[in-house]
């Protein structure tokens, strides 16, 4: 059946079956394949994307239930003449990623917190960052979190 | 477009301790050496390519991939460095030594679909047969070992860059009218100070081509560098912020179809018999493919595959290894180890005459390690399409050409009509090595059954449950103290599949040492797991040095200090870590702190770990310190990142990570039941590198050996309980 959705700003009429996870209809049916596939239960976050500004797992969610919402993936997080999100630069100034794979749905998962919290406290940080990075990036993904939000010093003081 | 891009190729392939290819080699010379090469370790044979375009763009390509370590970039500051490269206009990429390398001269792989340019006739027959030489026969692009920098970097990038720099200031000389020692480079110009005229790189590089290079270009002293040792950011990182970077799994092609596997739970089983038709029946799923060990169901999407897949009741047979389980392991290693003799054994001394020397103070320690998985946040996806009789592939492994000469084996073609497409990786930790990428006879197989692209993709059951882990291993260590509180004496037995003999290194002074290794298998296919068998080796002997050190009543560092030779870089490791660490200094109550030390792939780490348990018996680490020495730091930034990660990996490996067996079969699949460390439990991680003139050691992976040591030493400090088998998790508990 076709499935209306809007993802980064455009519309699209998906003929999916409405059971389909929204990860696979962002990767294989809209080809935007930064947002990734790790686990497929939730419980990694790689595929996080938001869906009406909440940071959503979409390997877990039917995309017969986000038809009519609006849905952000890692694509749509810059500004339209190409800036990058404030949160995608603190990751470069911080070299946060090694392997990268993990690092959408983190950076995703970090622009939701700071919408949510305006400045993270650390305690923030350490119970919204849930996602699973395996290369060990977690020390640099709170620094850059707090450097994002005008807390370098304390991103500092933290290293 | 339009442009024509006239480039300039430096060609140089160096072996460790055998000197070095020039361009300018005939045929029959290369094949001479190529027929050497292949005599030689595989992990010793690299090469090096710079380009050069008019513009005076810079492109290193680099022999190795990317699989998260940040080290291409350290690369190519060694090449620029030496090249006296303007940074700006430097860029990095993979060599495409898939191409049609093996087979056909150069210009066929370099000037094919793709690289936008052509090369200068006169290198095309003479490089080109030198690749094919070694690409026939051996793999030549392994990334692992933490050899990239070390290895390629110092005896492959350096001489090219210094090679090439060589070449251009001769071609400005002749250009000039002026001699070459009146000239300098700096920032990708040879500059003539008298006359103050300079050229650009890009103005020279063609004629600079023409030039046949030095074989052995003297390189810069340590002194001179401007990108060596300089933090410089990662030029792979802009595209991993962005969703722009593509990995294996990202491959999109025209009709491309999707795969998923289920290989039989018990390793070493078959496939006896499956009924297609419930999977036939989901929408999307176009065949059920049997292999020998494996069913696999292709579809027009990943969700199509893998709920035809869920919907097939397969029957397997067990290998004959049904009554296998982690228990039957551990107990039949133990008494391996007490029955048998060992199969490989080293070290020094006459420990048995040691140990029976009278008025010694006798201690011994049984300790346990669990198999462990890698779990690459990507998991295993590789793209195969048969077409015409020739086989392209897409994906990211750590040894690109080892898997196309395997891709045609299982295809039962020559490897010259494979193409292999190496991409990105997400993480690969030892898993992607070659002979452990069973995906890649999966896949060949699987597309033998489709005339479209097939990507197969392994779901993460798939992936926990048929890894090649990190072997479970056992070990009985017994070392004799004298009077004074010295180490007289130490034996460390252990069992595991592999030999770890030559691999790790034993670094206290003590007059009698044996390792000595009892061969066990199961039906697992053990792997090599970032740090290897370093990894389980630094935990028995670091474990142990403290526990000998609270036997001898002394200060687990002062203790270990006393084992080492004054003046040593060890010992240096050591001091700096505790100064640094404040050991010694009061701490809260309920934490300790832990030390311990060890040396792998030729570089020295010690970590000092802070550490309470919590109510649930579960460590925390609160804050680790690094102090390492692997001779110079080529990129401080990344070094420490790759030090902070592999501490990071190893705690979450220790703390709560186990694959177990029953049934001979994994009962662990999916990260519910595998847990990863979370941000939250992360401790701050702080990296001191104490650089010396010491051969270069690497950096993705002797972070990781320390750490679990170290965090059972620090729960012990804490507690008073010593954990001798892995995962901690809750065993300390009050």
């Amino acid at each position: 059946m076709a499935i209306d959705l809007q993802v980064n700003g455009k519309s699209f009429s998906i003929e999916a079956d409405p059971d389909t996870p929204l990860l696979w209809v962002i990767r294989e049916e809209l080809r935007l394949t930064g947002t990734k596939f790790g686990c497929g239960i939730g419980a990694c976050g790689a595929c996080s994307v938001h869906v009406d500004g909440e940071i959503t797992r979409s390997c877990r969610i039917p995309v017969g239930s986000v038809a009519g919402k609006s849905v952000t993936t890692i694509e749509g997080i810059a500004a339209p003449n190409g800036t990058l999100h404030p949160v995608q630069q603190a990751w470069i100034d911080a070299q946060v990623p090694q392997c990268g794979y993990c690092q959408s749905g983190q950076i995703m998962a970090a622009v939701a917190l700071i919408k949510k919290t305006g400045r993270p406290s650390p305690a923030h940080v350490d119970e919204a960052m849930t996602n699973i990075c395996r290369c060990g990036t977690y020390p640099r993904i709170r620094m850059a979190i707090l450097a994002a939000t005008g807390q370098a010093a304390a991103a500092r003081a933290d290293s | 477009m339009g442009i024509k891009r006239r480039v300039f190729l430096i060609g140089g392939t160096a072996l460790i301790g055998g000197g070095l290819f020039a361009v300018s080699w005939s045929e029959r010379a290369a094949t001479r050496r190529a027929a050497k090469l292949v005599a030689m370790d595989k992990a010793g044979v690299f090469q090096t390519w710079i380009r050069i375009a008019e513009d005076d763009t810079v492109t290193i390509f680099s022999p190795h991939v990317d699989i998260g370590q940040g080290s291409l970039t350290g690369l190519a500051q060694m090449a620029a460095d030496e090249l006296d490269a303007d940074w700006s206009k430097v860029v990095l990429e993979s060599a495409p030594v898939n191409v049609a390398f093996a087979n056909a001269p150069l210009a066929k792989g370099f000037g094919g679909e793709l690289l936008p340019f052509s090369i200068p006739p006169f290198l095309q027959g003479i490089t080109g047969s030198t690749f094919a030489m070694i690409a026939r026969n051996i793999p030549l692009q392994v990334t692992g070992g933490s050899s990239t920098v070390r290895a390629t970097g110092q005896t492959g990038m350096r001489v090219a860059g210094a090679a090439a720099r060589i070449a251009l200031i001769a071609t400005a000389a002749k250009r000039l009218g002026v001699p070459e020692g009146e000239l300098t480079t700096v920032n990708s110009k040879v500059i003539h100070a008298k006359s103050g005229r300079s050229l650009r790189y890009g103005e020279l590089a063609a004629d600079a081509a023409e030039m046949t290079l030095v074989a052995e270009p003297k390189l810069k002293e340590a002194g001179d560098y401007r990108f060596i040792g300089k933090p410089i950011p990662r030029l792979d990182i802009p595209p991993k912020v962005d969703g722009s970077a593509r990995y294996g799994m990202d491959v999109q092609l025209p009709d491309l179809r999707v795969a998923t596997i289920m290989a039989a739970p018990v390793r070493g089983g078959k496939l006896d018999s499956v009924d297609a038709a419930p999977a036939m029946a989901i929408k999307g799923v176009e065949k059920v493919v049997k292999l020998d060990n494996a069913v696999a169901v292709i579809a027009t999407g990943y969700w199509q595959a893998l709920t035809g897949l869920r919907a097939l009741s397969p029957k397997f047979s067990d290998g004959g290894h049904g009554a296998l389980s982690s228990a039957s392991i551990a107990a039949a290693q133990a008494a391996k180890m007490e029955t048998d003799k060992p199969d490989n054994k080293s070290g020094h001394g006459d420990v048995p005459a040691a140990l029976a020397a009278s008025g010694l103070k006798l201690v011994e320690a049984k300790y346990a390690v669990p198999f462990i998985h890698h779990a690459m946040m990507e998991p295993f996806a590789l793209t195969a399409h048969f077409k015409d009789g020739k086989l392209q592939l897409w994906g990211g492994v750590q040894d690109p050409l080892h898997s196309r000469k395997a891709a045609a084996e299982a295809a039962e073609i020559s490897t010259d009509h494979v193409t292999f497409h190496p991409m990105i990786m997400g993480g690969a930790f030892g898993r992607r090595l070659p002979g452990f990428c069973e995906i890649i006879g999966q896949v060949v197989q699987i597309a033998k059954q489709t005339p479209y692209p097939v990507k197969l993709i392994w779901s993460r059951e798939e992936e926990v449950q048929h890894g090649t882990y990190r072997p479970q291993a056992s070990a009985h260590l017994k070392a004799a103290l004298d009077k004074d509180g010295r180490i007289a004496g130490w034996t460390t037995d252990y069992a595991q599949s592999q030999d770890a003999t030559r691999e790790t290194r034993f670094v206290y002074d003590i007059p009698a040492f044996a390792l000595r290794h009892y061969q066990f298998a199961t039906n697992q296919h053990d792997g090599a797991w970032r740090s290897v068998n370093s990894n389980q080796n630094g935990f028995y002997s670091e474990s142990f040095m403290d526990e000998l050190a609270y036997a001898a009543g002394e200060d687990p560092y002062e203790f270990r200090r006393k084992h080492l030779r004054p003046g040593s870089r060890h010992l240096a490791v050591l001091d700096d870590v505790a100064k640094r660490s404040g050991w010694g200094t009061p701490l809260s109550t309920g934490r300790g702190r832990g030390i311990a030390m060890v040396e792998s792939f030729n570089t020295i780490v010690a970590h000092v770990i802070e550490a309470s348990v919590g109510n649930d018996g579960r460590p925390h680490a609160h804050k680790v310190w690094s102090s390492v020495d692997c001779g110079r730091v080529v990129n401080p930034d990344g070094g420490a990142a790759q030090i902070m990660g592999g501490i990071i990996m190893a705690l979450s490996s220790c703390v709560d990570e186990s694959i177990t067996l029953d049934k001979g079969a994994v009962l662990q699949s999916n990260f519910h039941d595998y847990p990863l460390l979370k941000l939250a439990e992360a401790p701050d991680v702080d990296v001191h590198f104490l650089e010396s003139d010491a051969s270069m050691g690497g950096l993705g992976e002797p972070g990781v050996p320390p750490t679990a040591p170290a965090l059972a030493n620090a729960i012990f400090a804490a507690t008073g309980k010593r954990i001798r088998q892995l995962p901690f998790r809750g065993q300390a508990k009050g």
